[in-house]
């Protein structure tokens, strides 16, 4: 069920303004892509235009191919629900639904799309999706209880849980643990592992030891210079990008030199 | 260097002299004493006894505060003081409003007055229970009609056309309409309802619910538009990236998180609206008898006018009519009361939970 994402070429704007240029990659399915670079230089605008939440933002618009499984995911053909359908998103902020019990947040992918569920069936993907998202112990005797009364680490798997509880094939996530502590920290990332068995992951992190744990293949986002489009610099597997990488920018910026 | 080493060392006192806990309590009770001994030398009313002694407390507490503690304390007692000065002052009018209308209405009320109308009556005996069916059909008819309305462009204006020009433009129009006066309004239905039925004169009830529902599209326009505004964009997000349409995200998770805030809203329009008077007078028109259809050419009562009538043509007893009037006072504040805590506990129920 994971697939795979081509990009060619690449251009994301908000209105006229080019946020990011020219960006090829190939994301490889079953497998965790790390997106890293300096704050601006558009990792978070590149992630949001991979399951078209970007467009979300007025005058958002984006150029070039982003290839899902041999389909086009900016063909006009395309409806944008079909593709966040598959394609689900965590964001940097926990954002559970605060009028929603957590086994509501839980189905609230498959709820709000009105689709009717079996209680037994429900109870499944709750379980499910739960203990998928390192949870359920903590919270399987309180699921009527509001999603917003967990903690912020907890909340952030709740939203994971949410997200993979409509079996999207693809995982996309935007500093999922920014907000949250070590030790919760930890639980995401032990999540993210397991996970990839199952999910093609990227995510977007400012945190290198953090890309160097979790990831397959890293990806170096910069800016060309103040006031200029961001592109992609260098994607390698983590290994080499953390020992050896093609370009000095990525050096630099790794070993905490900026230039 | 040396003179920030100094400073350092040198001993910054953090213990100042301090006013009794008591201060204020004792400052309060001897201006009072001090202004009424005044007052009875000169022969004060209560409102000049109160005054003189405001005054005397706002001088003498800063005044000692400034003598005993330091200039920032006295200008603390000061603002302190005027602050709650004002916030008596403002409820002055507020409580002597509501024991007026329940010290006069009070006795108005009672079985009788609330089950009978007015119709054959002539001085005591009568009631309002046609104005109470009135008030309450004309205004669930102006609810029914402006709320949809209302939240619809509310929804427009927050989701779908937030920075385009018909968006402000009709920004501008509510604003605009918010300004009517209520009397326009209300010859605007009259002359609408002439129009379609044709009937010079028309007398009913559901055009007194399109006047109020002018003036009520409105407030909960404005009120749904700032609750809207309040949702956090985080949630549409985490909606839309789960693969839910717009339409649903505003349904199921717009719309609930701004509810408590939406009901309010309609809650203080219907407030708004319920005592209008001018209106109804011209649309609504009034009645002795009980009317309960909406729709048909015969005037509909309501409290308003009933109360306007009542004072001004009390008949040939004048205290029995006024009497009715603070009466039908009551009831009317008593309705909106009720609603607003109806509202309130709405509120509560569908609020969002912390958990806690």
């Amino acid at each position: 069920m994971a697939k795979s994402i081509d990009v060619s070429d690449l251009n994301i704007y908000y209105g006229d303004f080019l946020a990011v240029e020219g960006v090829n990659m190939t994301i490889p399915a079953r497998s965790v892509t790390a997106l890293i670079g300096p704050s601006g230089c558009g990792k978070s605008t590149f992630l949001r235009s991979l399951n078209r939440m970007h467009e979300v933002i007025p005058g958002a618009r984006v150029e070039g191919k982003v290839v899902v499984d041999g389909q086009s995911m900016y063909d006009p053909a395309v409806d944008p629900v079909e593709v966040r359908r598959q394609i689900g998103m965590v964001f940097q902020r926990p954002n559970p639904f605060p009028t929603m019990s957590i086994r509501d947040n839980v189905l609230a992918g498959l709820r709000l799309n009105n689709k009717k569920l079996k209680k037994a069936d429900a109870d499944d993907v709750v379980e499910r999706s739960l203990q998928g998202a390192n949870l359920w112990n903590e919270v399987k005797d309180r699921l009527g209880k509001p999603g917003m009364g967990l903690s912020g680490g907890q909340q952030q798997r709740l939203c994971i849980a949410r997200a993979i509880a409509v079996q999207p094939q693809v995982l996309l996530m935007d500093e999922p643990c920014s907000a949250l502590d070590p030790i919760s920290t930890s639980a995401v990332e032990d999540l993210i592992h397991e996970l990839k068995t199952d999910y093609t992951i990227v995510i977007v992190t400012h945190n290198m030891q953090q890309a160097a744990r979790v990831s397959e293949d890293t990806a170096f986002f910069n800016l060309a210079g103040a006031g200029k489009p961001g592109r992609l610099v260098e994607m390698n597997p983590t290994k080499k990008i953390f020992s050896v990488p093609d370009q000095e920018a990525t050096e630099a910026y790794i070993s905490g030199r900026f230039g | 260097m040396s003179a920030t080493q100094q400073s350092v060392q040198e001993h910054i006192p953090l213990r100042h002299p301090r006013l009794p806990r008591w201060a204020p309590v004792l400052v309060g009770v001897a201006s009072l004493a001090l202004s009424g001994i005044l007052s009875l030398a000169l022969g004060w009313h209560v409102v000049p006894w109160v005054i003189v002694a405001l005054l005397l407390y706002v001088l003498i507490l800063p005044g000692w505060s400034r003598v005993v503690e330091n200039p920032r304390a006295a200008k603390d007692r000061l603002m302190t003081s005027l602050v709650w000065a004002s916030l008596g002052i403002a409820l002055v009018p507020l409580v002597s409003l509501l024991y007026k209308v329940v010290a006069k209405g009070l006795p108005q009320i009672d079985g009788n007055f609330m089950t009978y109308s007015m119709r054959n009556i002539v001085g005591p005996g009568g009631g309002v229970y046609h104005a109470i069916i009135g008030t309450l059909l004309i205004t669930l008819a102006a609810t029914i009609v402006s709320v949809p309305i209302g939240l619809l462009t509310s929804i427009y204006l927050v989701e779908y056309g937030s920075r385009s020009r018909i968006a402000s433009w009709i920004r501008f129009l509510v604003d605009v309409m918010t300004g009517i006066p209520s009397i326009v309004a209300g010859l605007f239905a009259y002359a609408l309802f002439v129009l379609i039925t044709g009937t010079e004169g028309i007398h009913l009830g559901f055009g007194g619910s399109i006047a109020l529902s002018l003036l009520m599209v409105p407030i909960v326009v404005r009120s749904a538009e700032e609750m809207l505004k309040l949702v956090p964009g985080d949630l549409r997000e985490a909606s839309y990236a789960l693969g839910v349409p717009k339409w649903l995200t505003i349904v199921r998770v717009v719309l609930p998180t701004a509810l408590p805030g939406i009901v309010t809203g309609v809650t203080l329009a219907i407030a708004r609206v319920i005592g209008e008077t001018a209106p109804l007078l011209i649309i609504a028109g009034f009645t002795d008898s009980v009317n309960t259809n909406l729709f048909g050419n015969a005037p509909m009562e309501t409290l308003p006018v009933f109360i306007y009538y009542s004072y001004t043509q009390p008949g040939v007893d004048a205290s029995v009519g006024q009497n009715y009037a603070w009466g039908a006072a009551l009831v009317l504040i008593v309705i909106v009361m009720v609603l607003n805590v109806g509202a309130r506990l709405l509120g509560r129920l569908f609020s969002p939970k912390s958990g806690h």
